[in-house]
């Protein structure tokens, strides 16, 4: 079968995001030295999310992917978001 | 009489790809309900957590992050490498991922090791005489990191029959499929780990 | 395209290709000889199911024991739902008739992952094994019901780690035939045939397949937890270690309610098929019944709380689950609906298929209204845990998704078989089983509103005449199926050869030969019309 995509990510582009992916690593380890209580949680989850992001967004190219691929995948994670939500319905007001 | 063969050799591209998406799906459930336990017994132990993720050592946390989001970088260049068919640097970056991937577990080894001459383990008494959160914490700790690694392993087999083939000639830069999809699922593994990062370690 | 007319094709069951004898059937990558082989299985299974239930029935004919004890009652009940519910019901219509007609109804030659498609097959024989052997192997029959619930299935001397190993493999191979037909109807429909051109069974399928690959996976790592309990003693679930032993009902029901979808979804989809053909007229509402199954599928997966309103979640949580519980009726009864619009001013030929088609109808009806009562906070309290929750969802399974099976094994059977049934046994049969049926799990709602709980092997006396009714409608109804049966039985054997299309379907089914060939059509189909088209004339003003 003939490639499909238009172009061929470049090595270059690949090692940018690793580096955007160690500093943000580094970054997460420092946050953890700050007493941030309850939100040190919400910060490092949502760095992990970014490089969550970025790895299938350039790593696993969804970037370049259909439309139905990237709804999907949203959905996956949305989909769970809901459940843990809906879980803790129970556990926060018992 | 002709003997039809119902489906050819090669699977489209696009076909396989959206199926191992899905069995990537599959693959978030399945850790996702370990998630879920960790969230449930993170707000109820908020303290015991804390206390319990200082015996894991950040640094080698921190350093089996790097080479994940490494081995990343590299599955990701050898499919681009294949694409151009520059056949010897997919296998070495095949190689250098194989590479990071024995690290993360040597890393992992040597973790373990520690905690089990502590004997800390699931099910040994020192555990059962710690307070609740702190066993726990290391019960998710073991199943989480014990599933990850077992998807490890298998990546680094899915890995190690790619290098076979791309030097046998059958995976190639005209049919590279099995490359791309074993790159998707080892990218899956790095993605678990980015979470279960923070979720262990980095605990304040 | 491709009537027999002077030529000669060969059929699937003929085809000579690179296997001979059984390891033709054993090595197969065609879709349809592996629905056959799933098909073989299940009706095996489920007249051993059936039997378990039987037996369980002639326990509960009298109060007192009858022909058991205690502990083989609770084995019994418990692989009995282990049986019903992992290998016949959840994966059931999806791999017997989502095998042999999905790729057919779409145009194509084959699913997208054939090989797969055999994995799973060989997962799913593993796991059902499994289920049996745990029976034997060991410690005794699993007693702790099919739901696992903590903390009895983490003390069970029984082999409860084998049967969690047995529904893991089932749950497997459940998540990889659902991904197999997302990607066969993402990648495999036939040129012209957009989504909304697809007959309404591929769009259950479709929705159906959403669900086996998205809610599975939290079962699987479910039963892995309770086994590291077994073993470890994690904590996870156990109060004494600071775990929560409600955090396994959530997580068991996460994916245990979407699992009846699993079961539901497909069976609707059979009977929406069935109901153009026998009134030879389009389906009623075609967007909406193909919409409602994706909403079924969705908001499907946020009702699991209500399994647990007698447990003790907060207050919240349990407002949330009976609001949702209300809203995926909607769904339902639209299809209800269109359904009962389709078959008005039609041309009704009450053959077998739709003589089950429109029992579905009913007996899911009553299902679904008893599952509203069950949904209401209130009322939830006086049933649950009694025999009226069983006569619920019997109702559902067995009244809908068996029926449902019923009526696709009746319509689809000279197709896949090339041969024809007799007719007035068939009705005979349905007559027999529908009136069983209701004799039976009808009385059950009426003694668990009284009180009567479920998974006892005994009970007080004011319930023995209704307990002696049942049993009765149980021997009737199991009189009707195994006549059901030998008909089916009968026909395969020695049926009159079957036309291609003998009950005059629009569907791409019936353009091919009775039995199709190995790749189903001669070239592949171009779709230009719509799914139901009867001739102009009949054709509905609004999709």
């Amino acid at each position: 079968m003939k490639n499909l995509r238009s172009h061929i990510t470049g090595y270059s582009t690949y090692a940018i995001i690793l580096v955007f992916l160690l500093v943000l690593t580094a970054l997460s380890v420092v946050v953890t030295g700050y007493h941030l209580g309850a939100f040190s949680v919400g910060i490092a989850l949502l760095i992990a999310s970014v490089k969550v992001a970025t790895v299938i967004s350039y790593f696993m190219h969804l970037r370049s992917e259909n439309m139905f691929l990237k709804v999907a995948v949203s959905g996956v994670f949305i989909l769970f978001g809901l459940v843990i939500i809906i879980t803790f319905f129970d556990y926060l007001f018992r | 009489m002709t003997d039809h063969i119902v489906h050819t050799e090669h699977i489209d591209r696009e076909t396989g790809k959206l199926g191992m998406w899905i069995f990537l799906f599959t693959e978030m459930f399945l850790f996702g309900g370990l998630f879920l336990v960790y969230a449930v017994m993170r707000v109820k132990y908020v303290d015991d957590f804390h206390i319990a993720a200082h015996d894991l050592n950040t640094f080698i946390g921190t350093l089996n992050t790097v080479f994940l989001l490494t081995s990343s970088m590299t599955v990701a260049m050898a499919i681009t490498a294949i694409q151009k068919n520059e056949r010897n640097l997919v296998l070495f970056l095949i190689a250098v991922t194989l590479l990071l991937a024995a690290l993360f577990m040597l890393n992992k080894y040597i973790e373990w090791s520690h905690e089990f001459k502590n004997h800390i383990y699931p099910g040994s008494k020192v555990l059962k005489n710690l307070p609740h959160g702190q066993l726990l914490f290391f019960g998710l700790y073991f199943m989480m990191t014990g599933l990850h690694a077992l998807h490890v392993f298998v990546g680094m087999i899915l890995l190690t029959i790619n290098l076979v083939k791309v030097k046998t000639g059958s995976v190639n830069h005209e049919y590279y499929l099995l490359l791309e999809n074993s790159g998707l699922y080892w990218h899956l593994v790095d993605l678990i780990w980015i979470f279960l990062f923070p979720l262990l370690y980095l605990v304040t | 395209m491709g009537e027999t007319g002077g030529e000669i094709y060969i059929s699937y069951l003929k085809h000579k290709g690179k296997y001979k004898g059984i390891l033709s059937w054993l090595l197969t990558t065609d879709h349809k000889r592996i629905g056959l082989m799933y098909f073989f299985v299940i009706t095996v299974f489920f007249f051993i199911g059936a039997s378990l239930g039987a037996l369980m029935r002639t326990e509960l004919i009298a109060p007192g024991q009858t022909i058991m004890g205690p502990q083989t009652y609770n084995g019994l009940f418990t692989v009995h739902g282990i049986i019903m519910i992992f290998v016949i019901v959840i994966p059931g219509l999806s791999v017997v008739f989502g095998n042999f007609f999905l790729p057919i109804l779409i145009g194509a030659k084959d699913v997208a992952f054939p090989k797969l498609n055999l994995l799973s097959f060989y997962l799913y024989a593993l796991g059902a094994v499994l289920a049996v052997v745990s029976q034997f192997a060991g410690s005794g029959p699993p007693d702790t019901g099919w739901s696992f619930y903590v903390p009895y299935s983490v003390e069970s001397s029984t082999n409860v780690i084998f049967a969690l190993t047995a529904a893991f493999i089932l749950g497997f191979s459940s998540i990889l035939t659902g991904l197999n037909f997302i990607v066969t109807v993402h990648r495999m429909r036939a040129p012209g045939m957009t989504f909304f051109k697809m007959p309404l069974f591929p769009w259950a399928i479709y929705a159906t397949a959403w669900i086996q690959v998205l809610a599975t996976p939290i079962i699987g790592i479910t039963l892995l937890m309770v086994i590291a309990e077994r073993v470890f003693g994690i904590g996870f679930f156990d109060p004494s270690l600071g775990g929560d032993p409600i955090l396994f009902q959530h997580l068991f029901w996460i994916y245990s309610h979407p699992a009846v979808y699993i079961m539901i979804l497909p069976a609707m989809g059979v009977v929406t098929e069935i109901f153009p053909t026998f009134s030879q007229k389009p389906v009623f509402g075609y967007t909406a019944i193909a919409v409602s199954s994706l909403a079924i599928a969705f908001i499907g997966y946020f009702v699991w709380g209500h399994h647990m309103f007698t447990s003790g979640t907060s207050y919240f949580s349990r407002l949330f689950f009976s609001l949702l519980t209300f809203l995926v009726a909607v769904p339902s009864a639209i299809k209800v609906f269109n359904w009962v619009a389709t078959l008005y001013g039609g041309s009704i030929d009450l053959k077998p298929p739709l003589l089950y088609a429109v029992g579905f109808i009913f007996l899911f009806m009553i299902g679904g209204l008893t599952g509203l009562i069950q949904g209401a906070l209130a009322t939830n309290i006086q049933v649950h845990d009694t025999s009226f929750v069983v006569a619920h969802f019997h109702y559902i399974i067995f009244g809908g998704m068996g029926f449902a099976a019923f009526a696709g094994i009746h319509y689809w059977f000279p197709k896949m078989y090339g041969k024809m049934y007799n007719i007035r046994f068939a009705n005979i049969a349905f007559g027999i089983i529908f009136t069983g049926f209701n004799l039976f799990y009808f009385p059950q709602f009426i003694i668990g509103m009284q009180g009567m709980p479920r998974r006892y092997f005994d009970y007080l006396p004011q319930f023995t005449p209704i307990q002696f009714i049942s049993t009765i409608g149980a021997y009737i109804l199991v009189s009707g199926l195994v006549i059901m049966l030998i008909n089916l039985f009968y026909a395969r054997r020695k049926g009159a050869p079957a036309p291609a299309n003998p009950w005059k379907g629009v569907t791409l089914e019936w353009q091919i030969p009775s039995p199709p060939p190995l790749e189903n059509f001669d070239g592949i189909p171009e779709i230009t019309r719509r799914p139901y088209f009867f001739g102009e004339d009949k054709a509905d003003k609004k999709d």
